[in-house]
């Protein structure tokens, strides 16, 4: 008996460590085909840090070739930031509604329906924002252009929603029923407990709900390369069109000369979304787990 | 039962179900002002909801139907015209489990002013530093005011959770078995502290310890269940009375032991 479960202990840390060794892996792997930008002579010349975040323009493949990421991080900036003003509210009505004002009976309905949004896949949401969403945006907006940031932060919700309406309403639910009768007991409302206590004590998650949340819709790659339009540009309009840094990847990688500045270039800027969302990614975790203790009454 | 002592409250023919099942049944009694009276009797029995009923806490269960009475100084708290947020700061509740909430110590205490939407600073100052001192933990946290209430021991959480309940001034306590997570020593302050609550306020107190409801009560209501598993009143009286010459077989093989 002992063998085997010594056995199954070591099965077990060997799949875990397969998990976290290939996360390192393709980390080096980004960060070693991005590695010309700093020693490679020539490729330096051309693309530098300097370059990346001191100029204004991207355009890869003109005959100066120019590889500014303050476009490409504006574009990325905007979408993220309509996705999560119109996919957090909603989410966080969504996730006290269920968790606080109805009976289970409903909320096992309206849970899982919610959570199957993120069941579709993103092209699908992309055809969508395409034909419907880009239609109203411009008919509601009046943008001289149909594919924008606002379109493009539209269909991204989508695909935000379900993630942080499943991590904040995990996050209320795990706020002991012993605190909402304290509350109850004390003349509170159903809403003043909700919003006085329940929603305090699960801060820690919510917040984490809108981390991951603001990761993914940083991340998401078809749904910004279908209706964001892709033009890499400098401007304070939400309805001028963007392009975004996992669209520029994703676009330019299948054609790029294997070596060249512009190859390294968009390794470099992959490394970049990488780090970005795993430090999000992380403070999210770190936060969930805070709450989770501090439920527990550990400090 | 001595009947000089003003009636607080009283419930007449009291059935609660939970679907079709009837957890209680039929019980009647009058719980006398300024007094403490304890109910006892073994799991399962109907004590908590029984407890439950007298600020209707039970209405948070789906599917829970009351019948019968209960009036708190005469007036019916199941009429249909009963403001709840008005009767459960009239009867307060401290729970089995210690749960203050994750906030600061000051805030725990002034949750139920500011809900009130009580905003004047100095008022709720002073009810939270009457509030604590009545659940005597003043001196013990007087330091600490606004560390979190996380941080007290078991004990001292309770009586947190006591002091959160005398803020907005009830005239009724109904505690569920409020040591059962506690040790000894604390167990004992927090019996100290129910004899001198009692001075201004009516106290009912579940408790599985028969000891306790010994020792603390007034009153003792024993509950058990029927053949059905519905919890029924089988004696109720005073607490010397029950505890020395129980009237009924059922409570004195109860409080020796035979069974519970």
């Amino acid at each position: 008996m002992e063998v085997r479960e010594k056995l199954a202990y070591i099965i077990i840390s060997l799949l875990a460590s397969v998990a976290i060794i290939s996360v390192i892996l393709i980390f080096i792997f980004i960060a070693r085909e991005s590695l010309p930008i700093f020693f490679n002579p020539e490729i330096k010349k051309e693309a530098n840090l300097r370059v990346f975040f001191f100029t204004r323009d991207w355009q890869p493949i003109s005959l100066i070739p120019k590889y500014s990421f303050i476009p490409l991080i504006v574009g990325t900036v905007k979408v993220t930031i309509v996705a999560i003003v119109i996919a957090f509210p909603l989410s966080l009505g969504a996730a006290l509604f269920t968790s606080e004002f109805i009976p289970g009976k409903f909320r096992e309905i309206i849970k899982p329906v919610i959570e199957l949004f993120s069941a579709i896949p993103s092209v699908v949401l992309g055809f969508f924002a395409l034909m419907n969403i880009a239609t109203w945006v411009q008919v509601l907006f009046h943008a001289s252009s149909r594919l924008n940031a606002v379109t493009a932060g539209f269909a991204l919700a989508f695909a935000v929603i379900p993630i942080t309406y499943t991590i904040c309403e995990d996050a209320l639910n795990t706020v002991p029923r012993e605190l909402r009768e304290a509350s109850i007991a004390l003349g509170a409302t159903k809403w003043q407990t909700a919003v006085k206590v329940v929603l305090p004590a699960a801060s820690g998650g919510v917040f984490a709900g809108i981390m991951l949340g603001l990761a993914r819709a940083m991340g998401e790659t078809m749904i910004v390369l279908m209706v964001s339009g892709n033009a890499a540009q400098i401007t304070l309009s939400f309805l001028d069109s963007v392009r975004t840094i996992p669209a520029t990847i994703a676009a330019e990688m299948g054609e790029v000369a294997f070596g060249s500045a512009h190859y390294a270039t968009l390794f470099f800027l992959g490394l970049l979304l990488f780090s970005i969302t795993f430090v999000i990614n992380y403070i999210a975790s770190t936060l969930l787990e805070r709450t989770q203790k501090r439920l527990r009454g550990e400090r | 039962m001595n009947n000089k002592l003003k009636i607080k409250i009283s419930v007449r023919n009291l059935n609660i179900y939970y679907g079709k099942f009837l957890a209680i049944k039929n019980i009647t009694l009058d719980i006398p002002e300024r007094s403490i009276t304890a109910v006892i009797g073994p799991s399962g029995c109907g004590k908590s909801t029984f407890l439950r009923a007298l600020n209707r806490m039970n209405e948070l269960l789906p599917d829970v139907k009351t019948e019968g009475e209960v009036s708190i100084d005469g007036r019916n708290i199941y009429s249909p015209d009963v403001d709840l947020v008005k009767l459960r700061r009239n009867v307060g509740m401290v729970f089995q489990r210690p749960n203050p909430f994750p906030k600061s110590i000051f805030e725990n205490v002034a949750f139920g002013l500011r809900i009130q939407g009580i905003r004047d600073r100095e008022r709720i100052e002073e009810t939270v530093e009457l509030s604590l001192r009545r659940a005597a933990l003043w001196d013990e946290v007087k330091d600490k005011l606004y560390k979190s209430a996380l941080e007290l021991s078991g004990g001292q959480q309770q009586r947190l959770c006591i002091a959160r309940a005398l803020a907005v001034q009830p005239q009724v306590i109904l505690m569920d078995e409020p040591a059962s997570a506690l040790d000894p020593i604390a167990t004992l302050r927090i019996e100290d502290l129910m004899r001198e609550l009692k001075e201004e306020y009516t106290i009912v107190i579940v408790t599985h310890n028969m000891q306790q409801a010994a020792r603390v009560s007034d009153f003792t209501a024993f509950f058990l269940t029927d053949e059905d598993r519905a919890g029924m009143l089988i004696e109720y009286g005073n607490t010397s009375d029950i505890f020395t010459m129980p009237k009924d077989p059922r409570t004195e093989g109860y409080i020796t032991g035979r069974y519970g």
